[in-house]
């Protein structure tokens, strides 16, 4: 039992022991890189991504997908700097207001998905067409923002020694893994959203409440890409419908790496953290380094995440033999592999099994 | 319901084919000169062909998509595999001068090796389809930036070109090419029992397995296959720009695919297929697009209302959602 505990950390510190590994390479090489600022600028510049890594986590421990943050997070972006600048709206009911429409869209995708029992790749999809074009419907040009709160919004830090200061934007995201970390590992909400992962047909016949679960779960993707739609627009300090094209997929892969199996049921908001900050960390080492082309970003992150689900397949192919064995599967199955997955790997609530 | 009547709208075709009429009934009441068709320098020109001819890339990526979900796959990573194949054909030409064969031949070959690459990561090692295919749409057009060495690659070949510009018999070559793919598809499908196969995979891998069918194998040459339509559409696509351009050609065309088959009436949960139906789909998306534009309405309204009509199929789909209509229309029996 005491085995079966320390393995479920086993792909989180996976992905932490690679992030270190990756920050100290960039340490050893340039001097410069091994330092505070450096660190904190992580979480800065990386604040709206892994806001989209938080709420897919949620989905993605569900068995779901969210294809349409990117877009929220332009559309959002969108809206606050033309309330602002062209409607003079003040900052906070204009981020107010796109919080909540964040958290409506999300239910509302939520409930088409469950409801009309619709894929959610789909439909999330459609919501990705429809809040680009909303964005675009909006205002078809990038707007620069300078209300003066928002303006002070993005200097805003806590000094942490000389030259390093935890930003707004890092304070959210810090804001933000914490509490949904202790949602998931503490609350009832938290087993439920592992309990849809691991099997729908089981948590209705153990009588936990899917319909609330499912339409909360797209419903916080959607706050938390609207979320990250205003620590971008702070970022950036402009709005744009184009902006954040296929941010939708850094999270996926921010959320895969971080150990979260997508077939549901396994999973760490920390990880999704790291994810993210991992992808961050590749950025400024290329960034660093100077003559290596942009484009090795994407191929490193791709190289990451064969790395870490084929990882993954070989940690819950062993614990599935440890398991197996009982049930008499031959691993010739395992072998040739359906997509279902393994609901089981070392999730307490995730697959209700005796 | 009249038996004739409800026989014809339980038939699979019915729906997709009922939605594109519509698209195109609105377009005939509404849009002067939609239907015309005039012959310039022995070319056909019009409204019409416009749409096949756009349609062509996604319908080419739509037939091999329908197979991958039919096994109750998905591959998202073909916009990617479209910018490697592309990357490929445009440094052949720009760099190395090459005749046309090998220019056609070896992005192919790439192409089919990254569905090759998919089908290893799914078949062999047990990977969501979901998952497997994330890795390449990840990389890919990285890996096609790197080929080309930098963002876009301009190149001039006429016999290339021809592939992606030019007119056969009168209609749009890419047309052919993608009929061809189909009726080559379709061969396969009629002469051996492939079509079956992925059919019993799609509905249930598990029985398949235990009656003897291999569906490794099955799986594999879905993927493959995959791969290979994704890189003659970056073939044509390519060609018809005259350029190279990884960060951006076929950007989003996997949803545009997806979608297609969607619409076309094949489940993503699998099973069976409909690769008329996939055509169709591609048909509507692409007319829906060209309705919009020949209707002058402002260019930021193209994806909400691109939105609104797939929320519509997307609910006309839906059993529940059927019911519920079903129940608001009065002396209507509910199924």
């Amino acid at each position: 039992m005491k085995l079966r505990v320390s393995r479920r950390y086993v792909p989180l510190l996976a992905t932490l022991f690679v992030f270190v590994a990756i920050f100290c390479l960039g340490g050893l090489q340039y001097r410069a890189f091994f330092s505070l600022r450096v660190f904190t600028n992580l979480f800065t510049d990386n604040a709206f991504l892994g806001l989209c890594a938080v709420g897919m986590t949620f989905v993605i421990l569900s068995g779901g997908i969210d294809l349409s943050v990117g877009a929220m997070v332009a559309f959002s972006s969108t809206l606050i700097a033309s309330l602002t600048q062209l409607a003079h709206f003040l900052p906070l009911p204009a981020i107010a207001l796109v919080l909540v429409i964040g958290l409506l869209f999300g239910l509302a995708q939520g409930a088409v998905i469950h409801f009309y029992k619709a894929p959610a790749f789909i439909v999330t999809l459609a919501g990705m067409f429809l809040l680009r074009g909303l964005g675009f419907v909006i205002n078809l040009n990038a707007i620069p923002v300078e209300d003066p709160l928002m303006v002070k919004l993005s200097t805003l830090g806590i000094p942490l020694g000389e030259k390093a200061s935890l930003s707004f934007s890092a304070c959210v995201l810090i804001l933000a893994v914490v509490t949904t970390a202790v949602v998931l590992g503490f609350s009832k909400f938290g087993r439920n959203v592992y309990a849809v992962g691991g099997s729908e047909l089981s948590v209705l016949l153990m009588g936990i409440p899917l319909v609330r679960t499912k339409l909360a779960i797209y419903a916080l993707s959607g706050f938390f890409s609207a979320a990250a739609g205003v620590v971008f627009t702070i970022y950036t300090l402009s709005g744009s419908a184009t902006a954040a094209m296929g941010l939708e997929l850094d999270a996926i892969a921010a959320v895969v790496i971080g150990g979260t199996l997508l077939s549901g049921g396994f999973g760490f908001v920390a990880g999704s953290l790291i994810g993210a900050l991992i992808q961050g960390v590749i950025q400024t080492l290329i960034s660093f380094q100077g003559t290596l082309d942009v484009s090795w970003t994407k191929i490193f992150v791709g190289g990451l995440l064969l790395v870490f689900i084929l990882l993954q397949r070989v940690f819950s192919q062993g614990m599935k033999k440890g398991g197996a064995a009982a049930t008499g599967r031959a691993p010739r199955l395992a072998w040739a592999g359906t997509p279902a997955g393994d609901p089981a790997v070392g999730s307490t609530a995730g697959s209700g099994k005796p | 319901m009249n038996p004739r009547l409800r026989r014809i709208t339980s038939l699979p075709l019915t729906w997709p084919l009922v939605t594109l009429a519509c698209i195109l009934l609105f377009d005939f009441l509404f849009t002067p000169g939609f239907f015309h068709l005039e012959v310039k320098d022995g070319h056909l020109f019009g409204s019409l062909v416009d749409i096949v001819k756009n349609a062509a890339p996604v319908m080419i990526i739509a037939t091999g998509m329908t197979l991958v979900i039919a096994t109750g796959g998905i591959d998202i990573s073909v916009g990617a595999v479209v910018a490697i194949a592309g990357a490929i054909a445009g440094v052949l030409v720009a760099r190395y001068h090459a005749p046309l064969l090998p220019v056609l031949v070896l992005p192919l070959i790439v192409a089919t090796l990254c569905g090759a690459f998919n089908a290893l990561l799914i078949t062999g090692f047990g990977i969501q389809p979901i998952i497997a295919t994330l890795i390449l749409m990840v990389m890919g057009r990285g890996l096609g930036q790197l080929i080309i060495g930098g963002r876009v690659l301009w190149f001039r070949m006429v016999s290339f070109e021809y592939l992606g510009t030019g007119y056969l018999l009168g209609l749009p070559v890419r047309i052919f090419v993608a009929a061809a793919l189909l009726a080559l598809l379709t061969l396969a499908l009629r002469t051996t029992p492939l079509g079956l196969f992925i059919q019993a995979t799609g509905g249930s891998a598990k029985a398949s397995r235990y009656s003897g069918l291999s569906v490794g194998l099955v799986k594999f040459v879905v993927y493959t296959f995959s791969g290979l339509c994704a890189g003659v559409a970056g073939l044509v696509l390519t060609a018809n720009i005259h350029g190279s351009d990884a960060a951006l050609v076929g950007m989003y065309i996997e949803l545009d695919a997806i979608l297609a088959v969607v619409i076309g009436g094949t489940s993503m949960n699998g099973g069976k297929f409909n690769l008329l139906g996939s055509l169709v789909g591609a048909l509507i998306i692409q007319s829906l697009t060209t309705t919009i534009f020949t209707k002058g309405v402002p260019v930021q309204f193209t994806l909400v209302v691109k939105a609104a009509v797939v929320v519509i199929v997307i609910l006309l789909q839906s059993g529940e959602f059927r019911r519920q209509l079903g129940a608001l229309v009065p002396g209507r029996a509910t199924r």
